[in-house]
């Protein structure tokens, strides 16, 4: 191969880009990215950037002497607009057009946004530039926020708001947040983080419009609200009517295959791949959130920086020689409380606390089914956890192969 | 110099943490005593919290590894040494001596 392109240009493709060189890849390195600025890590925006106590230059990933090693070509504040139907060729938002032959798909995933989200002081958070808008919002003096969606990112949003001295209040749709990830009993636990931290939760009631000040023509149903005056209120679907100055969507992210749909890649909620990260084309694979590695695509910190290792190597012999064999793992910060997660949930699957206590302190839960153990969840119990998930690693690897 | 514990509270494997500022860890790998500063150097996390094999530590959150001899990363995502400190042992009782930083006074 004497050219490789990696198409988006954050985690997993900065992740991508080491292990090319890693794996001995010496030719011609090409990487496209979106955004205008050098990668940089997401998991602080919703916390101690958003509060103050990280600053840009602690979000970078990579440094001037990194980036020089890599020698790559970095094509930056572009996008790519598709990939030929050979593979071999990807077409730029500026015209331009890159030849090679092998592509790595890093193109995460972007926020799920709201209809009529286009109101000032309406804001998602997925990039930099989301979280510069927010911080700048938020330290013009308390503000009442909404933060609507209660999973992680929108509870650490909320968090950090709180930590500021807003007036915060979670809406979440579900009788419960977080249950799909965590099941119901340890969703529970979580939930009550919020009343402790000072924030409001408000659950089992959807979101049926925001409400605009002047400007905007006082209240207008929100699909048809075109990005004038400022946000007021949000009106939920049991009709209660929450004032806001700051309202924040934080429900979900989609991921990032629009600009694949000319190729001839599966696409389906992520880019189809086998175990290996390796796509219908054997030189083009994909990695991170925008993969759907063995039928699962996740969307955490670790996933990304993990399987482009095994991505690469699989690019690089042409076919796959390693399934991505890893325990899913991630964390969440809140209301000063540490929340660690490991291994597959299913539901049905029975939990209990093995250390400390529900009620104070932290605690180690570990979920199981016939007998072994599945998953684990810490709260504030770092040590346990880090045994409980290796446990989980090596029954993993002794098992049948496991998948991202 | 700080007095950290006695050093039969300090089994092998073990580790704690000074609540100094910045917080100190002290680990006993196999016997041999190191201390490092506590807070990895990547983010938020405590060091005397990971998971000690040899003279490496791997930090609780994104599993960087730090050598504690040098202080030095050996893999990312940290890029940058934690500081390290002299520890010392007397009638069973063990010491910090703090590395001053290089460039402030003393
Ligand atoms: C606020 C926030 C907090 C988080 N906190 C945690 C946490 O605590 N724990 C955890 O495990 N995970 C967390 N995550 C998730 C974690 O950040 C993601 O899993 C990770 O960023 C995925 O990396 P990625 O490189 O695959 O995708 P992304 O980070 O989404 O990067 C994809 C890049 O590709 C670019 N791109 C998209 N389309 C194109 C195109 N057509 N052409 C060129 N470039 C393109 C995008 O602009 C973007 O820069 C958090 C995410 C967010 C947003
Ligand atoms: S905080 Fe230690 S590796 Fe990230």
């Amino acid at each position: 191969m004497r050219t490789v392109t990696v198409v988006g240009a954050s985690l997993s493709g900065v992740y991508a880009a080491r292990e090319l060189r890693a794996q001995g890849f010496d030719g011609r390195l090409v990487i496209v990215g979106e955004e205008p600025h050098h990668p940089y890590d997401r998991p602080p925006l919703s916390k101690d950037f958003l509060t103050g106590k990280a600053d840009e230059e602690q979000l970078a990933l990579t440094d001037s002497e990194e980036v020089a090693e890599l020698d790559a070509e970095w094509l930056l504040g572009v996008r790519a607009r598709g990939l030929d139907a050979r593979g071999r060729t990807v077409l730029l938002g500026d015209g331009r057009t890159v030849s090679t032959d092998g592509v790595v798909i890093a193109t995460g995933a972007s926020a799920r946004r709201l209809p009529g989200d286009a109101l000032t002081g309406v804001h998602t958070l997925r990039t930099l530039d989301d979280a510069r808008a927010l911080r700048d919002e938020l330290s013009d003096g308390p503000r009442r926020v909404v933060v609507i969606g209660g999973g992680f990112i929108g509870a650490e949003t909320a968090s950090s708001c709180t930590a500021l001295g807003h007036d915060v209040t979670v809406v979440e749709a579900a009788p419960l947040p977080l249950v799909p990830q965590l099941g119901p009993e340890m969703a529970a636990v979580c939930a009550t983080l919020h009343r402790r931290g000072g924030a409001a939760l408000v659950t089992g009631t959807g979101v049926a419009r925001l409400h605009a000040g002047a400007g905007a023509g006082g209240v207008t149903g929100a699909t048809r609200v075109t990005g004038v005056g400022g946000v007021t209120g949000v009106e939920l679907s049991d009709g209660r009517l929450l004032p806001a100055d700051t309202v924040i969507v934080g429900i979900g992210a989609t991921p990032n295959t629009g600009w694949l749909a000319g190729s001839t890649l599966g696409l389906h909620d992520g880019v189809l791949c086998d175990d290996g990260c390796a796509t219908g084309l054997p030189q083009v694979v994909a990695v991170g959130d925008v993969a759907r590695v063995g039928g699962r695509r996740v969307e955490h910190w670790t996933s990304a920086t993990e399987q482009p290792r095994v991505a690469v190597r699989n690019l690089l012999a042409g076919r796959t020689v390693e399934p991505v064999r890893s325990v899913p793992y991630f964390w969440s910060d809140q209301y000063g409380a540490r929340i660690q997660f490991a291994g597959r949930r299913n539901d049905g699957d029975t939990v209990r606390v093995t250390e400390g206590a529900l009620a104070e302190g932290g605690f180690l839960a570990v979920y199981e089914r016939d007998g072994r153990a599945t998953a684990v969840l810490s709260v504030d119990r770092p040590r346990p956890f880090m045994r409980a998930r290796r446990a989980l690693m090596r029954t993993a690897s002794e098992a049948e192969p496991a998948v991202p | 110099m700080i007095t950290v514990c006695r050093l039969e509270d300090l089994p092998m494997g073990e580790s704690v943490r000074i609540d100094t500022t910045p917080p100190i860890a002290v680990f006993n790998a196999d016997g041999e005593l190191y201390a490092v500063d506590d807070t990895c150097t990547h983010q938020d996390a405590s060091l005397s919290e990971g998971w000690l094999e040899g003279c490496l530590v791997e930090c609780p959150l994104h599993a960087a590894s730090f050598d504690l001899r040098t202080g030095k990363p050996t893999c990312l995502p940290a890029r940058r040494p934690v500081r390290t400190h002299r520890v010392s042992v007397e009638d069973g009782v063990v010491h910090v001596h703090l590395t001053i930083e290089e460039g402030t006074a003393a």
